[in-house]
């Protein structure tokens, strides 16, 4: 078992003939994903990758043909929201969106629309999730975790990498790990990934990687404190961040003296879990 | 991208919101031929991207024309809070009855934007957010249908507004919806918008902050960035694709990835360092962005020690360690180097920087003890 993405998971790529899409669709495929399709406006009829994933005009077709039921978009900015509207409207149930710089009002009438058809969002500007040994949808190399009982969630990219590499250095696998994206208003988030955690039979202990702005992670907390029967180990990014400045990451910013690294930890440690002072010690608070 | 009052209330006119009549001047003389035009008392304010400019002596009141250009010749000559003031705003002095907060902003954990309004006008309205939260009356519109008329009728039930005034206040508040939404802006924001003597409505300052990453559908916008506001080396980075924040400490990092380059800043100091900046050099690390990468962060002259920290994913650690030794070729610093690589291909990478003139490491934790060492001397290649 995993959250999200496993071996029966049927993936259509939407821009998959960009330079970023072809590159990830082959590294996907040689994870093992099954990649059944991808859409480019204009390309339908033609194959790509040595003949091995049909190309589509739209989602829906490429779902209509397929039986696709998952989603990931290497769209650029500016045709994003559409990308993700065509998504949400094609007949999958789940939808990645790896984009960066995606303009916030675009994803304040994005988010509305997918809680209104009831349509499960990933992203976006996030590496999307991997459940090692089963399927990557995203670009987390594959070879950087192993299978286990481990479930990660992430505001970040590389370093959810970090985490997941010292915790194979100690022999440590994961059931799956999601990057739920940097930006201030996204999809999925990190009470809707500890709620699958917790429901997860393979998952036993889980890892939050939270990082400054925004109050989701005291949200996490709260959560974690009322329902989580499994272990949280925490880390928290940004805590020599100065106020005001946006570190990175669009919704990576302490404003209005909210956000700060000081006020999550305390949330968390609060609620139970252990917060590790720097990323290489999340593998012996998880043992311990 | 902040925007100053002026290009604000510009903007605000454009959309319905009545704005003072007065005129942008760069000049001691311009700001006289203004209130010349404008006849009677003016009021010169600074146009500067910084709060608090009444506080700091960049808003005066002008009894006439003469006045005026001597004022705006002080005031041109003033920086406030580090910023150098280029321009003046010469506008009417207002016959303030009644001061009104009206803003518009994204509240991230509503997923949507808010207006707020408030009758304690005219002041701080993070302070009175922070002390009477009460008096800040919200309301949030859905992003797919807008800002409803009943919306606004609650607002100003809300703030109390004398119902003489609704019908302005109506066309004021969507005036205002739509310069936030048309523009994509993160905050538009009028304080004080005041009840006049006659009765009528008046935005008398104006903030508009854009969204960076809309920017390339209103290029006509982007063209108003001033630089003042960034240190020149945010600017510089930016060319490159880099994203650079200076601090005040004395190691220097490059990293990739945004939340890593956090956690890596927050590990010096977790070993008794300070980081110099925050740095993030994005998806592959050229040999061009590592040099443009390094030539900046030794631009600071703070700069003790600089620490490498490159997690190979999809990027590997062997063209990254190419990358480095491409640019220490081009840059040569003077500084002593830390580089820490890990994930992908990371020992192929590090057996080719063994060579070169830089202290190597294998863990996050080694790689800030060193680096911390190496900044203090106690450490040498």
């Amino acid at each position: 078992m995993s959250i999200l993405a496993d071996k029966h998971t049927r993936l259509v790529v939407q821009g998959i003939t960009g330079r970023e899409g072809l590159f990830h669709t082959e590294q996907m495929l040689n994870y093992g994903t099954q990649v059944v399709a991808g859409t480019r406006p204009g390309k339908g009829g033609e194959w790509v990758l040595d003949d091995k994933v049909p190309v589509f005009d739209s989602v829906k077709v490429a779902v209509e043909a397929t039986g696709a039921n998952t989603s990931i978009i290497f769209v650029p900015a500016k045709g994003a929201k559409d990308a993700m509207l065509e998504a949400a409207d094609s007949g999958v149930e789940f939808v990645v969106c790896l984009t960066e710089h995606i303009p916030v009002q675009d994803m304040m009438v994005v988010r509305a629309y997918y809680d209104q058809k009831g349509v499960r969002l990933l992203g976006p500007n996030c590496p999307g999730l991997l459940t090692p040994g089963e399927a990557k949808v995203g670009i987390i190399p594959g070879d950087i975790a192993i299978p286990g009982d481990v479930g990660v969630v992430s505001r970040s990219g590389t370093l959810t990498y970090e985490v997941l590499f010292a915790l194979k250095l100690h022999g440590m696998g994961s059931s799956t790990c999601v990057g739920i994206g940097g930006d201030p208003i996204n999809g999925t988030n990190f009470i809707d990934c500890l709620r699958m955690f917790e429901e997860d039979p393979q998952t036993d202990r889980v890892v939050l990687i939270g990082e400054i702005g925004g109050t989701d992670e005291e949200k996490a907390a709260e959560f974690i404190s009322r329902e989580m029967t499994k272990r949280v180990v925490g880390f928290i990014a940004g805590k020599t961040a100065p106020p005001g400045k946006r570190m990175g990451h669009a919704g990576a910013i302490v404003e209005g003296g909210e956000g700060t690294a000081a006020e999550k930890v305390k949330a968390l440690e609060k609620a139970g879990v252990r917060v590790a002072d720097h990323p290489e010690q999340i593998p012996d608070l998880l043992a311990d | 991208m902040k925007l100053h009052e002026y290009q604000s209330k510009q903007i605000f006119a454009q959309y319905g919101v009545p704005v003072p009549k007065g005129r942008v001047a760069s000049t001691p003389a311009e700001a006289r031929e203004i209130a010349n035009e404008l006849g009677g008392r003016v009021v010169v304010k600074s146009q500067v991207l910084v709060g608090g400019r009444g506080k700091a002596g960049g808003i005066k009141l002008a009894k006439d024309a003469e006045e005026a250009e001597k004022l705006a010749g002080e005031i041109l000559t003033m920086s406030i809070k580090g910023l150098p003031v280029r321009k003046v705003l010469v506008d009417p002095a207002a016959d303030i009855q009644t001061e009104i907060y009206l803003g518009i902003t994204n509240d991230r954990a509503a997923r949507r934007p808010v207006l707020m309004g408030s009758a304690a006008g005219g002041v701080d309205i993070e302070e009175v957010a922070a002390n009477t939260p009460e008096k800040i009356i919200k309301v949030h519109i859905d992003p797919l249908l807008g800002l409803q008329d009943y919306q606004i009728l609650d607002l100003a039930l809300g703030i109390e507004l004398p119902k003489e005034q609704w019908t302005e206040f109506n066309a004021v508040c969507q005036g205002l919806w739509r310069a936030y939404k048309e523009n994509d802006a993160t905050l538009a924001e009028v304080n004080p918008l005041i009840i006049q003597g006659d009765g009528h409505l008046a935005a008398i300052d104006g903030k508009m902050i854009l969204d960076d990453n809309a920017l390339y559908r209103h290029p006509e916008l982007a063209e108003k960035r001033d630089l003042d506001v960034e240190a020149e080396s945010e600017t510089e980075a930016n060319k490159f694709g880099l994203t650079y924040i200076k601090l005040d400490g004395e190691i220097g990092c490059m990293v990739n990835g945004a939340g890593l380059a956090m956690a890596t800043m927050d590990i010096i100091k977790h070993f008794g360092g300070e980081p110099a900046n925050f740095l993030d050099i994005g998806g592959g690390a050229t040999a061009e962005k590592v040099a443009a990468a390094i030539r900046i962060i030794l631009k600071d002259p703070n700069v003790k020690a600089v620490l490498f920290n490159i997690f190979g994913g999809i990027t590997r650690g062997d063209v990254v360690a190419q990358g480095i030794l491409a640019a220490l070729e081009e840059v040569k610093p003077s500084v002593p180097l830390v580089v820490r690589l890990a994930g992908t291909n990371a020992e192929e990478g590090r057996a080719m920087l063994a060579g070169a003139d830089m202290l190597t490491a294998e863990t996050l934790a080694e790689a800030a003890q060193k680096a911390v060492a190496a900044a203090t001397g106690e450490l040498k290649k």
